[in-house]
């Protein structure tokens, strides 16, 4: 059934990642802080190129693959998780070739409009700025997010909640399937889930979830929670890790202010001609 | 000036719906006692160990934990007493990972971070974990879960000692290291449970409940072999003390 | 609907990431206030709940629609406003980082767009005052339904204004209206029914824990008049803080705000554009600002052009840019690779 595999698939998802995480690789050592600066400044340049800009962005793709290859990421699972998410970015894109039919550039004697060019950008975009977000979590894993979240004064109840959200995911999860297998024992050989049962399948679910909090709560306060939480200290950021933030953030200045592929091609072709 | 650390002096305890769990339960436990609380589903185990860990209060009577009395105001220093680990251990291990939720006690109470580290570095000894330490609870299998979650309240170094079921949910090798462990530990222990095999091999002293009522205090061996008094509180006599199936010969 | 990274430009990612950290702030200010620590192993619990539920896929029959919950009405109906739009940002946060929905920069916006106007427009104006008198299931479906509506409605259009301030996309204002709303009248249908649903079934069988939820919210009926004086203060704030960025940083993003992208249909932002750089001219509070903006509105046409070498229809330039992008790609690649080969024997040294 579909709410078996999607539970299933989610899971998958959320675990494969976590394995990811737990490498000990030189990306994986280097400070959560820094990581998720550097991954905000990667993101914000890229997103910041014109609408037209097309070859200006491809070296921003080292980025992503040095830091997959170091870190030891298995490509597959992660380029299928951004197959799975592009659709809507191209839906809305797509618009763009429809509207802005001006050519814009000549390309094997073939026009191509500037609504074609500004449709691959947004496209080359989704993809980095995805991918970044998913190197980031598999290369620190979400408690290390959390302690970031913290140095960041992030408040403490609201990296509480998240990790919380974020432990009983799987919990939840589980429990999720269990109740949809009960239902179905009970009610065999039905099609699709009619918004009728959710009241009582996901109500369900819902009464033992609220108990389960309840529960949590306990064991909570009996280890003296009183609505504070201490997170304990974080790592030093060293001077590695600065570097390493400082490099990057450098490396993607320079791609945005000066077209590193046109400079390149103008030198061969002149070197050619 | 009592010299027991568990007083329940005539206690009553009825949940919101109306249900009558506890009926007047009067016991106490002294000092380095391991204790075990017997009886049938619903007979009102949990929710005794509710009482005692101030989880719920009783609406009749009175429970006090060496001097002090369970209230309100209390609870702070009650609980500091108190290592309470729940029927499943899904609900105690509510960290990211091992360590954190081992370490979350001791913050709790401003311990300085090295010493956090220690304590929580011993308690993962003690139960045999340290290799688990970075690990997600969800990757745990089941043994292992119930040992993180012993650990997490030892690292708050309680006096007491008090298990809900813990050993539902195991497989016969997780069981064995469970009893082990148990009978490892010199602290004072309360255990609620319906495995009378684990009572006998980690408690000396049984309280068989029924009802809401304690029907029967004292040695485990005597209670445990006493087939007709268990039978009447919905339990059956541990397979150790059974006789043998095929012969019917007595044991040892 | 999420909204991802590539539609948007830095500036309007960041306003909205700003008015979400001030709404958030707000709303911790709140819930801790509120001093029911209780609340907050419920938030992180229910997070997980609704991260289940959205796995399910309901069908409602006779309209041939069918689709997940996004949970949103659920948790205030739940949670109250403050803790139910905090638990929205964790279940987004997660979902940015574990399922690549919608990137880091647009976080900001889709937490403002799927939590904000539920919890904090549609469950205060709409669902609490149709249930102000008590439950009644007649009552909680009429609620559950005209809130989701509004809430996602207001989401929907807020995604639009986004994505046409951002200047990424060339879809006309009035085409992209007519495309969002509609979908997201039959999605904010198939999420008030099945909200309701589940209110309804647990408000028979446990009427406390929906109670309990109605009772603990300390500010219960929030005031227009707040919500606007809110979005004001956070609006004026984002204004500051992005003047200040924006001056901050010398050459300057390249701001396709201020760009003016020479396609007609686009002309009717241009108002808007102007509107917004002349509120952030009145309220930069670094002297070099408004120079700093009319700078780059008048210079842009100009750097475009020759920052941009490629996009230009001059068949010598595109040949270079061409053969430039492929020498980067295969540089690229090598790169991958060697690091791969060197790892690989490293690896295998160790070993
Ligand atoms: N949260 C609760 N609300 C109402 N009744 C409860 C609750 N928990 C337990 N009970 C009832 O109290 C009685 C004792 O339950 P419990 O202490 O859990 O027994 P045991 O742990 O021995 O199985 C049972 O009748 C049970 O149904
Ligand atoms: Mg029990």
């Amino acid at each position: 059934m579909i709410i078996m595999t999607n539970i299933m698939e989610s899971l998958y998802n959320i675990r494969i990642l976590d394995e990811l995480a737990e490498k000990r690789t030189v990306i994986h050592n280097i400070h959560p802080l820094i990581k998720l600066l550097t991954t905000i400044a990667y993101v914000i340049i890229t997103v910041s190129f014109g609408k037209y800009e097309l070859s200006n962005l491809l070296p921003l793709l080292f980025y992503p693959i040095v830091i997959i290859t170091l870190a030891e990421i298995p490509v597959i699972p992660i380029l299928k998780r951004i197959l799975v998410v592009l659709p809507f970015i191209i839906g809305i894109g797509v618009f763009n070739p429809l509207f802005d039919p001006e050519p814009m550039l000549v390309f094997l004697g073939l026009q191509i409009s500037g609504g074609w060019v500004s449709f691959l950008s947004i496209i080359i975009k989704g993809f980095l700025t995805l991918l970044a977000a998913l190197i980031l979590i598999s290369t620190t894993g979400m408690t290390w997010i959390a302690s970031a979240l913290r140095l960041l004064r992030i408040p403490r109840l609201f990296v509480l909640q998240l990790l919380l959200t974020y432990r009983y995911i799987s919990v939840i999860m589980e429990e999720a399937g269990r109740t949809w297998n009960a239902y179905m024992l009970r009610a065999p050989g039905q099609q699709g889930v009619s918004f009728k049962i959710s009241g009582p399948l996901a109500g369900q679910l819902l009464m033992r979830t609220y108990d389960r909090a309840q529960r949590v709560y306990q064991a909570m306060s009996l280890r003296g929670f009183i609505g504070e939480y201490n997170p304990g200290e974080v790592k030093k950021v060293t001077v590695k890790d600065c570097l390493f933030l400082g490099g990057w953030v450098a490396f993607f200045s320079v791609c945005r202010y000066i077209n590193l592929p046109a400079l390149i091609g103008s030198v061969v072709t002149g070197v050619m001609t | 000036m009592s010299h027991h650390i568990v007083d329940f002096i005539d206690t009553y305890f009825t949940y919101p719906d109306q249900t009558q769990a506890v009926k007047g339960i009067t016991l106490c436990i002294s000092h380095g006692e391991s204790v075990a609380i017997v009886g049938a589903n619903g007979a009102g185990k949990s929710s005794l160990l509710k009482l005692l860990t101030g989880i719920c209060l009783p609406t009749k009577g009175e429970i006090r934990i060496g001097e002090t009395p369970v209230t309100k105001k209390t609870l702070p220093i009650i609980r500091q007493k108190i290592g309470f680990t729940f029927q499943d251990p899904d609900d105690q291990l509510f960290m990211t990972t091992v360590y954190d939720d081992v370490a979350f006690g001791p913050r709790n109470y401003g311990i300085g971070e090295p010493e956090v580290e220690k304590r929580v570095m011993k308690a993962l000894e003690t139960v045999g974990a340290v290799h688990l330490k970075d690990r997600a609870p969800y990757k745990l299998s089941g043994g292992e879960k119930r040992a993180a979650a012993i650990a997490a309240v030892l690292s708050m170094e309680p006096d007491i000692l008090v298990m809900d079921e813990p050993s539902a949910a195991l497989d016969p090798r997780a069981r064995r290291r469970l009893i082990n462990l148990l009978r490892s530990f010199m602290h004072t222990k309360i255990v609620a449970t319906h495995d009378l095999d684990m009572v006998l091999e980690t408690c000396d002293r049984t309280i068989v409940l029924k009802e809401g009522k304690v029907v029967c205090d004292g040695s485990s061996t005597t209670i445990l072999a006493n087939e007709e008094l268990l039978e009447q509180c919905g339990l059956e006599k541990p397979l150790a003390l059974q006789n043998c199936p095929r012969c019917g010969a007595k044991k040892e | 609907m999420h909204m991802a990274d590539a539609l948007l430009s830095p500036v309007v990612g960041g306003t909205m990431w700003a008015a979400t950290a001030g709404v958030a702030a707000y709303s911790i200010k709140k819930v801790q206030t509120d001093l029911d620590e209780q609340k907050i192993p419920l938030m992180g619990v229910m997070g997980a709940f609704v991260f289940a539920a959205q796995m399910i896929n309901f069908t409602i029959p006779a309209t041939g629609s069918s689709g997940h919950i996004g949970g949103g009405m659920l948790l205030a109906i739940l949670l109250g406003p403050y803790a139910g739009f905090l638990t929205m940002a964790s279940i987004l946060t997660i979902q940015a980082l574990f399922f690549a929905d919608g990137g880091l920069l647009a976080l900001g916006s889709n937490i403002f767009n799927l939590g904000f106007f539920t919890c904090f427009i549609a469950y205060p104006l709409i669902y609490k005052r149709i249930l102000r008198n008590g439950y009644f299931s007649g009552r909680i479906l009429t609620g559950a339904i005209l809130a989701a509506i509004l809430g996602l409605q207001l989401g929907a259009f807020s995604v639009v204004l986004e994505t046409l301030l951002s200047g990424k996309t060339e879809l006309p204002f009035s085409t992209f209206v007519m495309l969002m709303q509609p979908i997201h009248l039959a999605i904010g249908v198939v999420e008030g029914m099945v909200t309701a649903a589940i209110v309804g079934f647990v408000w028979k069988e446990r009427p406390e824990i929906i109670e309990k939820a109605a009772l603990g919210e300390t500010l219960g009926s929030i005031s227009i008049k707040k919500v606007l004086a809110v979005l004001t203060i956070v609006a004026v704030l984002t204004g500051g803080v992005f003047s200040w960025f924006a001056s901050s940083n010398p050459d300057g993003l390249e701001w396709s705000m201020f760009k003016t992208s020479g396609v007609e249909e686009l002309k009717a932002q241009d108002g808007i554009h102007q509107t917004l750089s002349s509120i952030q001219e009145k309220i930069a509070f670094l002297p070099d600002y408004s120079f700093k903006a009319k700078e780059n509105e008048t210079n842009t046409k100009a750097t475009e052009a020759v920052a941009a070498a490629w996009p230009a229809v001059d068949a010598g330039t595109s040949v270079a840019g061409l053969v430039g992008a492929l020498i980067t790609l295969l540089f690229a690649g090598l790169i991958g690779l060697s690091i791969h080969l060197i790892k690989k024997r490293n690896n295998a040294r160790a070993v």
